[in-house]
């Protein structure tokens, strides 16, 4: 490759990176009217049941402890690429998709467990919102660990290059902002719904 | 049955005189279009050079004519309107049924602003911009055919309720609850208004992301942020609105969506649901959206009157930092869309404030422009004819605004004729006569040759005439206390001003005849029209290059040191040197991804309305392979050698 492609490709993969940051703070706006819907509606629970009633915090709890873990050694991951350690890298990988996986388990089960009562998001305006803020992170989760495969096996296959790395990067970038959304779902959401 | 067409009967098909003629003027029009490109064997042209094609240029003219469409389409409504509103007096129920009134102004709001207006908009963005900043293309070339083709989904989607259902939402162009509720409006229409501006404001979001990073990361070297044209900034705002807003649009239709699909009670009258957040959510994004659509029609003005004055741009600074006050304010002042609502005086009078506030950054502009024209050099031409006009009509119409901006005045004018008469003077004269100003100003430089002059004027003449006389007895007859949305009334005092207002509509459609006439008559004679690189004796960038613009934009890349560049390398006489060498070029290839990826929303986007749930899951999956199939692809890119741009270079136009 000459050096203007070199140099052209860079340029890519920078503007890849920033436009991958706009594209979060859009998604950061997504969930802050989510946000807001459910500071609206918390109290609006109809005779139906409040967070307190409902909410298991030990075992969010242990939701949360897995997803902070699974952005731990998604940032191993990330140290690994900069040391240009693919295998590595994909080991880690591996390891955050596995507890990226156990959490959404997890949050499906609560959510079967709500519905199964009588809980689902049509008992009530405060059912209807929590169920969607969880449930949109839950999607991005799992648009993620969709992600993971797909980037994972193409690193596998086509060695770390410029434009793998800047795909796993940017992974690293969304599953770490995931992780931060749920900072904020636990502690809007659960704690303050229990507390 | 159910399985296969969701709630698809026989009974949706068209059997109403207008969803008759509705889809028998899709039909009839597809078929006509067809059978030409089919007469002339232009498929394969189409295909390759226009529909595939990642160049914004090309994107940006798609852009403008599926925009053009639309605003027939947006006119038909509106004039279906005023026909109904001219006659309907008393004991004249007028020709429309109140439902199918309803309708119409419904689709009337949503075709101009989000199809027609913002279609111009990203037109217009996405063949200059590029240009004014000396880049050879977009930052993410198959983001925008994607965020197009989105666009036209969306658009076929709106007016896919002629042929399947026969109804569109009826709730208004915002579709407020708890009226567009499932409880209150079961049918299909309130299904199409979501899904054809989900998937339309999902394109605008791409290409909002999309352009930023192109303006803040593309520029030509030695371009620093201050020296870009105006037109660059004032789209970098309303860019930045874009995906500022834009998320909470999507969110909120898509709570709307889950209330109606899933039973939940986000917006519904029951179940502690709370139909004012809808209210508030959707003006969050509504308020700042108008500012989307005027804001880089101020960077066109900006353009057009130093071109025309022959002199720089008056006070550049402080209209960069009015641009901005602008797109600031406009995220504070949703509230006064509702202040009925009775949030309390302060809440009022805080967002009272802001919006009376927000006429300081634009009298900035004003004055700006006018200082701009002061002892210039003006020259005459339609596109500054439009500009004259904007400025006459805009103040009156901001004038109406600060006096509506009075929580007071407003509770008496809230939903009013007058209100309407302000918005429309806002829109048309702001957004669309810049959009009409700019295309007359930019032809030369897509097409190589300028559009007729004499008929541009005309045209102007009709338009300014006719929206006078079209919006001005409705201001009056807001103050008579006519409320919008009537389908009928019944103080016949009215009913002249309602015709007033018809024949002014009659003359704007002969206006725009004028224009059809003008690109016809401009075609013809393109020979003597032949407009060469610089016909206005430009300033920026965009003229240094050839017209029409080759799909590299600039052969070599040009070295920023000044604002207005291209007319200090005029003082210098350096503007033709001819480059030493050539260097190669990489280019994006065309692609059919975009157009494959936006099929298969379409369809998830039509599924969701019908409830087809199989068709739902093909649709999504299908969108995500193709974005996938399109992420592994390593041979996105073609290089052009030296040698050729050498010799496409030195063929004389």
């Amino acid at each position: 490759m000459s050096e203007t492609t070199l140099e052209h490709h860079h340029e890519k993969t920078e503007n890849a990176r920033f436009g991958f940051w706009v594209y979060l703070m859009t998604d950061l706006i997504m969930f802050s009217a989510l946000f807001a819907a459910y500071a609206v509606l918390r109290n609006n629970t109809f005779g139906g049941p409040g967070g307190g009633d409902i909410f298991n915090l030990p075992f969010v709890l242990t939701e949360t402890f897995i997803l902070l873990t699974s952005s731990f050694t998604c940032g191993l991951a990330t140290v690994s690429i900069n040391q240009k350690k693919l295998k590595q890298a994909l080991w880690w990988l591996g390891a955050t998709f596995l507890l990226g996986a156990s959490f959404l388990i997890m949050e499906l089960t609560e959510f079967h467990r709500l519905i199964a009562d009588g809980n689902g998001p049509q008992r009530s305006a405060f059912l209807s919102s929590y169920f969607t803020l969880v449930g949109a992170h839950g999607l991005h989760i799992a648009v993620g660990l969709l992600w993971m495969i797909i980037a994972g096996i193409v690193a596998y296959k086509r060695g770390l290059t410029e434009k793998t790395a800047s795909q796993l990067t940017r992974l690293a970038l969304f599953w770490h902002f995931l992780d931060l959304v749920w900072i904020f779902i636990f502690t809007i959401v659960y704690l303050i719904g229990v507390l | 049955m159910h399985f296969l067409l969701g709630n698809l009967t026989l009974e949706s098909l068209p059997h109403e005189w207008f969803t008759v003629a509705g889809t028998a003027t899709l039909i009839l029009g597809g078929l006509f279009v067809g059978g030409l490109l089919t007469y002339f064997k232009r498929w394969v042209w189409l295909w390759k050079n226009w529909l595939t094609s990642t160049d914004p240029k090309k994107i940006g003219v798609m852009y403008i004519i599926v925009a053009s469409l639309m605003l027939f389409r947006g006119a038909v409504d509106a004039a279906m309107i005023w026909l109904q509103q001219s006659i309907a007096v008393g004991a004249h129920n007028g020709y429309l049924s109140p439902d199918h009134f309803q309708q119409i102004f419904t689709a009337h709001g949503d075709i101009m602003v989000f199809f027609a207006t913002m279609g111009f908009l990203f037109g217009l963005i996405n063949i200059i911009v590029p240009l004014q900043i000396g880049a050879r293309d977009l930052a993410f070339p198959f983001l925008n055919s994607l965020g197009f083709w989105l666009y036209v989904a969306g658009a076929i989607l709106i007016n896919m309720f002629f042929a399947f259902g026969g109804q569109f939402a009826s709730a208004g162009w915002l579709s407020l609850p708890p009226l567009s509720e499932i409880a209150y409006s079961p049918g299909v229409g309130v299904d199409y208004w979501i899904w054809s501006l989900q998937i339309s404001g999902l394109g605008t979001l791409i290409g909002g992301i999309n352009f930023i990073v192109t303006i803040l990361k593309m520029r030509a070297p030695g371009m620093k942020l201050m020296d870009m044209p105006m037109f660059t900034w004032t789209s970098l705002c309303s860019m930045l609105l874009v995906v500022s807003v834009f998320p909470i649009l999507a969110i909120t239709i898509s709570l709307l969506w889950l209330d109606r699909y899933f039973g939940m009670h986000f917006f519904t009258s029951g179940f502690g649901g709370n139909p004012m957040m809808y209210v508030n959510l959707i003006w969050m994004w509504g308020h700042p959206e108008v500012y989307i659509l005027v804001l880089p029609t101020f960077g066109v003005y900006s353009e057009i009157v130093s071109t025309f004055s022959q002199k720089k741009l008056f006070g550049y600074t402080s209209m960069v930092v009015a641009a901005f006050g602008i797109t600031a304010l406009a995220c504070l002042v949703w509230l006064h869309h509702f202040f009925t609502m009775g949030a309390g005086s302060d809440v009022n009078a805080f967002f009272g404030i802001m919006t009376g506030v927000i006429a300081i950054p634009t009298g900035v502009q004003f004055i700006n422009w006018v200082a701009t024209m002061y002892k210039g050099k003006i020259t005459f031409i339609s596109p500054l004819y439009w500009f004259m006009g904007f400025l006459a009509c805009f103040a009156f119409g901001g004038m109406a605004g600060v006096l509506m901006s009075l929580p007071g005045a407003d509770y008496q004018l809230h939903n009013s004729l007058f209100l309407v008469a302000h918005f429309h003077t806002m829109i048309v004269s702001g957004a669309l006569f810049g959009i009409f100003a700019g295309i007359t100003y930019w032809f030369p430089k897509v097409t190589g040759f300028k559009l007729n002059e004499s008929l541009g004027k005309k045209a102007f003449w009709c338009w300014l005439i006719g929206f006078i006389l079209s919006f001005g007895p409705l201001y009056i007859l807001g103050f008579l206390g006519a409320t919008r949305r009537l389908d009928h009334y019944d103080a016949p005092g009215w009913q002249w001003l309602f015709i007033t207002a018809g024949i002014g509509l009659l003359i704007i459609g002969l206006g725009a005849l004028f224009q059809v006439a003008q690109i016809i008559v401009s075609i013809k004679d393109r020979k003597q029209n032949v407009a060469g690189n610089d016909p206005w004796n430009g300033r920026t960038l965009e003229w240094s290059t050839k017209s029409p613009v080759p799909f590299y934009n600039f052969a070599i890349i040009p070295t920023v040191t000044n604002r207005d560049q291209f007319w200090e390398d005029k003082q210098a006489k350096t503007q033709n040197l001819k480059p030493k060498t050539y260097s190669d070029i990489t280019m994006p290839k065309n692609t059919a991804m975009a157009i494959y990826c936006s099929g298969f929303i379409f369809a998830a986007g039509f599924a969701f309305v019908w409830h087809i749930t199989w068709l739902i899951f093909v649709g999504l999956i299908g969108a995500m392979v193709c974005v996938i199939i399109r992420g592994l692809d390593e041979h996105t890119e073609y290089t052009i050698t030296a040698a050729e741009i050498e010799k496409m270079e030195n063929i004389k136009p």
